[in-house]
């Protein structure tokens, strides 16, 4: 096992996951330090999805090494609210702390929901049912977050809302969080390293040196998506002839 | 309001051609007594006492054959439905023996009970058994899995999560077992009840058979009606409480 400084946070080592026959993860190492916001990039199939979900603790049948903190939250691509508790009690499931109706309101007032603690989930628009995902997964004060694909099943506007939301509760909480996506913009605007994974392995890590704030058009993001869209073997302009 | 009226139209027609066509002699009134006989009848037996203990008796059959057939199939469903083992034990013979029908048990039933009190509670259970616990099995199984997986990442025990995912997620399909259940329960009463009785409403029938009172016949024919509609409108009432989070869907 690898030996774990007092920054690390998440280490995995030599991950190995296969479904029937079909190799999925091929051996990944993996490590994120304290605050630290990773990116996980890669086409479909390529398992990034899959190693979220062990490092979750979601999938028993994995191989080699991993250790994660306890304390840890998943937020996933489709909201899973539960349709029958209404917004607090989702945010609060799980919390069985004394304070827990002061974190679920302060948690969902974070998120821009603070007088929404009593609607049901199928009352909320999916930009909302996503924030309660996102409460329900900061009021466990997680050192880790782990998200898939969070905002992949939003609007292009929501999701500009929502990423500029993570920055923010980044910026107040300073959790580390492993982010699961494949639009490259998000992952460069959102983390501190990049990992591109391809064949069951990571093929490329990528530290991101841009100044906050960023934006699409902040100096340097245009190679840098290049050099990622070129990993994952995607023309980057409509242009470029198929290879 | 005119909603109303037009939805009242066809019953109120078809009662008073029935009291029409019965008083103007088209209709032999030892088949079809008219609805005021009927009604006379209703008065009568109320004022006397019969009608009131034929529907107690009859209830408590109803409600004692729901309980015990509805308390095996819930167990047996959420064994089946939760536990693996409990699913290969479980699910394979149950559905195996739905395909029998219990009412065509009746002879056999009553060679095991006689024909007393056991063979109409046990013929009610056995028609409340298999919806509620079909219905049980689906619910639990259809569960979206990424709740469950959710509920798990939130830090909820395998109890935990059976009582704030599984459950509450199974309901709607319990309810529809349950409704289910109670109509196929009135049912198995009545073919039961036709099983010889000292009493109750299918006795009170069959008596007034013997005696030509069709008024008497008509009657606990509507009586059997009207106790199925109001535990179908029971059940919708707690349905509506207990589900109040599908109403949502509708106010957003």
């Amino acid at each position: 096992m690898a030996t774990r400084t007092a920054s690390r946070l998440v280490e995995a080592a030599g991950v190995r996951r296969s479904f029937g026959g079909t190799v999925v993860l091929d051996g990944v190492d993996l490590a994120v330090d304290r605050g630290e916001v990773v990116a996980l990039l890669g086409a479909s199939g390529s398992g990034k999805s899959t190693l979220l979900r062990i490092l979750a603790g979601l999938d028993g049948e994995a191989s080699g090494t991993v250790s994660v903190p306890a304390s840890r939250a998943v937020v996933f691509q489709e909201h899973r609210l539960l349709p029958w508790k209404r917004v607090a009690a989702n945010v609060a499931l799980g919390v069985r702390t004394r304070d827990a109706a002061s974190r679920t309101a302060a948690a969902l007032a974070e998120v821009g929901l603070a007088d929404r603690g009593d609607a049901w989930p199928a009352e909320l628009s999916g930009g909302q049912s996503q924030r309660v995902a996102i409460a329900r997964a900061l009021i466990r004060r997680p050192e880790l977050l782990l998200l898939d694909e969070p905002f992949g099943a939003l609007d292009a506007l929501n999701r500009l809302k929502m990423q500029a939301l993570f920055t923010r509760l980044r910026a107040v909480h300073g959790f580390a969080a492993l982010l699961v996506t494949h639009d490259v913009d998000e992952a460069i605007l959102l983390s501190d390293r990049l990992l591109v994974l391809d064949g069951g392995r990571v093929i490329e890590a990528i530290g991101v040196d841009l100044d906050h704030p960023r934006a699409v058009d902040s100096p340097g993001f245009a190679a840098l998506r290049r050099r990622l869209l070129a990993l994952l073997r995607v023309p980057a302009t409509p242009d470029d002839a198929p290879s | 309001m005119s909603l109303r009226v037009r939805r009242l139209t066809t019953p109120i027609v078809l009662l008073a051609v029935w009291e029409g066509t019965a008083r103007a002699g088209v209709l032999a009134p030892d088949k079809l007594p008219p609805p005021s006989a009927v009604l006379e009848a209703a008065w009568r037996l109320s004022r006397d006492g019969t009608l009131g203990a034929s529907l107690l008796d009859s209830l408590q059959r109803a409600v004692l054959g729901l309980l015990i057939g509805g308390t095996i199939a819930l167990v047996l469903g959420a064994v089946a439905g939760l536990v693996r083992a409990g699913d290969d034990l479980v699910d394979p013979t149950v559905q195996a023996a739905r395909m029998l029908p219990h009412l065509g048990l009746v002879p056999l039933l009553i060679i095991w009970l006689g024909i007393g009190e056991s063979l109409k509670v046990t013929l009610v259970a056995l028609g409340a058994f298999f919806p509620i616990y079909l219905n049980t099995y689906a619910g639990i199984r259809d569960i979206d899995e990424g709740l469950v997986e959710a509920a798990r990442t939130c830090g909820l025990t395998w109890s935990e999560r059976v009582r704030h995912v599984v459950l509450p997620g199974a309901m709607p399909s319990l309810f529809l077992g349950l409704r289910l259940a109670f109509s196929a329960g009135w049912l198995s009463l009545v073919v039961g009840e036709q099983v010889n009785g000292q009493s109750g409403l299918g006795f009170m029938m069959m008596e007034a058979r013997e005696f030509s009172q069709t008024e008497v016949v008509v009657l606990g024919l509507l009586v059997y009606a009207l106790l199925g509609l109001l535990s179908d409108l029971a059940l919708r009432t707690g349905e509506r409480r207990l589900l109040a989070w599908r109403r949502g869907l509708r106010a957003a």
